[in-house]
């Protein structure tokens, strides 16, 4: 599987910002030195409320990106989220973010520890970009590098074609 | 003082047992040390910490659940689900075995048999938490020698 990284959009020295969702404690720490690991800028959330809240859908607007602007150029390049969370599941933050016309060209993955079929391919229906089985591994983040896009191009959208 | 290379090789014979005689452990933990390095020297002892704490929040949890009259067995097998998350996030084969089996009981409603599960998991936890922090502890005393 090779991604150049003139089809991502993303160069090469570039960081991407991840979004790890999870609310489990070990969980985000382990995800978190995984992704920092792949030379990724990560920030983590509790739940789906939270993430929402640091995208700027909450209700408290609480952005990642702190800059002002008009348009909201969200600086996430991927989002990795839990299946199984207590309120709002994986699956339903997937939803909410695909309802969003800011933020619906975020990729997001959704992991989880239970290989259910039907569960899979509903978050693949809802728009998912890929479904991980926990615990995560170090290729499993190489694999995801792939699918990370950086919205500020124009000519973005080109993902990884050897998925 | 013990030498370097005896703690070494204390430290290896250790760790195989871990994984080979009883498996207590599965590859997940090495994958936890592979993480481990100059710009992150404490993450395992940082991770599996974390999991001893949110394990023990955990069991508190389970065991006043089943106390209740009316055992809630939903809200029982979501404690378990963590459990078992967690600890198959760090390599605690065991441990995340005996949640399996909880959550079966669970499934069927079996109060006895979440009563079973309940000692069963906190054995296994303690077992490997004991492992663990004897890991450690040889790990500790590698360091202190010079290893």
């Amino acid at each position: 599987m090779d991604c150049s990284s003139s089809t991502m959009g993303l160069d090469y020295e570039e960081s991407p910002h991840v979004l790890a969702v999870d609310d489990s404690l070990v969980d985000r720490k382990l995800i978190e030195s995984l992704l920092k690991n792949s030379n990724c800028i990560v920030t983590t959330a509790e739940n789906g409320q939270r993430a929402l809240e640091l995208l700027g859908l909450g209700d408290r607007q609480h952005i990642i990106n702190k800059k002002k602007k008009k348009k909201k150029d969200s600086k996430v390049n991927l989002i990795i989220t839990d299946y199984c969370m207590p309120g709002m599941t994986g699956y339903e933050l997937l939803k909410k973010l695909k309802e969003s016309s800011d933020l619906k060209e975020i990729p997001v993955v959704i992991v989880s520890s239970e290989n259910v079929p039907t569960r899979i391919k509903k978050c693949m229906k809802e728009g998912a970009q890929e479904f991980m089985l926990k615990p995560l591994q170090q290729s499993d983040i190489k694999k995801l590098r792939c699918h990370m896009t950086k919205f500020s191009k124009p000519t973005n959208g080109k993902l990884c074609m050897g998925s | 003082m013990e030498g370097v290379l005896q703690l070494q090789s204390q430290l290896a014979d250790y760790t195989t047992s871990l994984y080979n005689e009883k498996e207590f452990l599965d590859e997940q933990f090495t994958q936890l040390q592979q993480l481990q390095d100059e710009s992150n020297p404490e993450f395992v002892v940082e991770v599996v910490s974390l999991f001893f704490e949110d394990s023990e929040r955990l069991l508190n949890e389970l065991t006043k659940a089943l106390d209740q009259q009316s055992v809630d067995f939903k809200k029982v097998d979501a404690h378990v689900h963590q459990f078992k998350g967690s600890s198959s996030s760090i390599g605690a084969q065991r441990v995340q075995n005996a949640c399996i089996s909880f959550r079966n009981n669970c499934d069927q409603q079996n109060i006895e048999g979440c009563l079973e599960s309940l000692q069963q998991v906190k054995h296994e936890y303690s077992l490997v938490k004991n492992k663990l922090e004897t890991l450690f502890k040889l790990e500790q005393r590698l360091l202190k020698a010079g290893g």
